[in-house]
């Protein structure tokens, strides 16, 4: 049996929908990714799932309970690190883990056991003692993995579990989530906008607007996307992209400094290339597809970088604030 | 319903923070202080005397009941902080009733309310009030009957604010004016009738009433409707806080 069954899920906020009839099913044991720009949904499922937030139709069972009819049944089963830190910052991390731990009854004499056990898996022993707030965002980060452990959950949730943190840091929380997998048989449902981060996954589901538009597993999606990809600058990118289109019959996808289109065989088609390409060519690139090309190819539009999301973030916070004096 | 590990854990979270951050106590204590003996010292000499009451000792019942006011509803109000930092949707999404959390959030209220309301009660020797041994049990039960209640106030505002910037807006449309309208600074005799209207329709009149009764030995209205005013009050507060969070969208 699955342990995440979701079926014909939707949530709309007064009209717009932000989830639209998503069904799909994750295995015990899975690492399983939501992949998509912000906006497009994944934090509401999550929500959902989650029993934050309530499904406008449609329902799911987590860890064989529903989410709708048996929500404290959910909540005793699952883990949640959300994307935005969740910690009491004036408490010190044992403090955070002591309250998780009486919150979700775990017996005294036990929970000892198992925050101290929780602090070196994510290697804060030496900090256990010390205030949340003087910590880095990747001790926090990884305090939050470790309290949500506590209580022993089936599946653990993770809203972006690397948001804004550097890349080392992010390899560090990475290996630790696949250790956890490995030794617990946790099944894992995450959220990302990154696109080496859902590589780390056993599937994906790319979400675009409240539906998924493609799952599978990163190399099956990959795959789709039959040939390789050509990374092109030239001196003039707007006259390239035309000359392309004329001449080879593809669509260059244009970002800041790039062009960028996919070729059946990209080491026969470069040599060709350089020398029918009436524009200057300054670099050229091939490389097989990512998954951000496989965005790319089903919506016509990229994964937004971090830069512009996290500048998205703040204005929804901004606005967030400005609610109370309207 | 009733969840006392989860009740235990809000409590205990609050009291334990409380502890830590010693200028939140100070803070709180040079309030009442200012009031009690700048305020009270400066407007002395232009008071007729109430019996043999001066106007420091009339308004002391005040300034406890001030420190109820502002030491709850502050405490409650933290929950608007803990939504804009995170913390809250933690327990949030515990397999706990969300009545336990108001009621625990309403007992960490009424405990720091009544820690800080026992420290202005320390003063009486300064004005000269004499506290009658027997009234200090039932004096510690009105502040918590009524600190109670106004927490349950203060979580129905968290509860309806989206974030703390609107807390000066509290503190001036509804900490204030509950304050200054229950007759904690002036006598219930003789004011003018929109007054009396506005004194009478505050629920705190009858718990500064009671207080005063109990520290002064005298009051407007009988200790018995006072009792039966704030019970009903806090009950009220209480329901309402409980519907409020229950509702609200986190």
């Amino acid at each position: 049996m699955a342990t995440i069954e979701v079926d014909q899920l939707s949530k709309s906020f007064r009209g717009l929908v932000a989830v639209d009839h998503v069904s799909f099913a994750v295995n015990e044991g899975e690492i399983f990714g939501f992949l998509g720009p912000n906006g497009a949904g994944k934090t509401t499922t999550v929500r959902m799932l989650c029993t934050l937030t309530r499904p406008s139709a449609g329902t799911a069972r987590v860890a064989g309970w529903d989410i709708i009819r048996e929500p404290n049944q959910v909540r005793k089963a699952i883990g949640i690190i959300f994307q935005e830190p969740s910690l009491d910052d004036r408490l010190t991390a044992r403090e955070n883990l002591r309250f998780h731990a009486m919150i979700y009854k775990v017996p005294k004499e036990e929970a000892k056991i198992r925050i101290a056990r929780a602090l070196e898996w994510m290697e804060l022993s030496s900090r256990g003692d010390d205030l949340v707030r003087n910590f880095s965002g990747g001790m926090k980060r990884r305090l939050e993995i470790a309290r949500a452990l506590l209580h022993t959950p089936q599946v653990l949730f993770l809203d972006e579990p690397t948001l804004g943190l550097d890349p080392q840091t992010r390899n560090r929380i990475w290996e630790r989530l696949l250790a956890l997998r490995a030794e617990n048989r946790m099944t894992l449902f995450l959220t990302t906008h990154y696109m080496d981060e859902a590589e780390y996954c056993d599937r994906i589901a790319i979400i675009d607007y409240g539906r998924i538009i493609a799952l599978g597993t990163p190399t099956e999606l990959k795959a789709r996307l039959q040939g390789d990809q050509v990374v092109l600058m030239t001196a003039d990118n707007l006259r390239a992209a035309a000359e392309i289109r004329r001449r080879y019959g593809v669509e260059p996808a244009l970002d800041r400094e790039n062009l960028r289109f996919q070729v059946a065989d990209g080491a026969q088609f470069v040599p060709r290339l350089v020398r029918e390409l009436g524009v200057p060519i300054l670099s050229v690139m091939v490389r097989p597809p990512t998954l951000d090309d496989v965005f790319l190819a089903l919506t016509g539009r990229e994964i937004r970088d971090e830069e512009a999301s996290e500048r998205e973030k703040l204005k929804s916070r901004l606005q967030r604030m400005g609610r109370v004096w309207r | 319903m009733i969840d006392s590990a989860c009740i235990h854990m809000v409590w205990r979270r609050d009291v334990l923070r409380y502890f830590r951050e010693k200028s939140q106590l100070y803070g709180s204590l040079t309030r009442p202080v200012l009031w009690l003996f700048i305020l009270g010292l400066g407007l002395r000499g232009g008071y007729r005397e109430v019996g043999t009451v001066n106007y420091t000792q009339f308004i002391f019942p005040g300034i406890i009941a001030m420190t109820s006011i502002f030491t709850s509803i502050q405490s409650a109000i933290s929950i608007i902080w803990d939504r804009e930092f995170g913390f809250l949707k933690e327990i949030l999404v515990a397999p706990v009733p969300r009545t336990s959390i108001v009621i625990g959030k309403g007992l960490a209220g009424t405990t720091l309310s009544l820690i800080q309301g026992c420290i202005i009660l320390l003063l009486a020797p300064l004005v000269r009030v004499k506290l009658a041994l027997v009234n200090i049990l039932p004096l510690i039960l009105v502040m918590a009957v009524m600190s109670f209640a106004l927490t349950g106030i203060g979580i129905v505002i968290a509860a309806r604010m989206t974030s703390f910037q609107g807390f000066g807006t509290i503190m001036n449309f509804i900490i204030m004016p509950l304050w200054f309208l229950s007759g904690a600074l002036y006598p219930l005799e003789g004011l003018p009738w929109w007054l009396a209207l506005l004194v009478r329709i505050n629920p705190l009149t009858y718990g500064v009433d009671m207080i005063r009764r109990l520290v002064l030995g005298f009051s407007f209205y009988s200790p018995g409707f006072n009792l039966a005013f704030l019970t009903g009050f806090s009950i009220l507060t209480t329901m309402a806080a409980v519907y409020f969070f229950n509702r609200g969208e986190y």
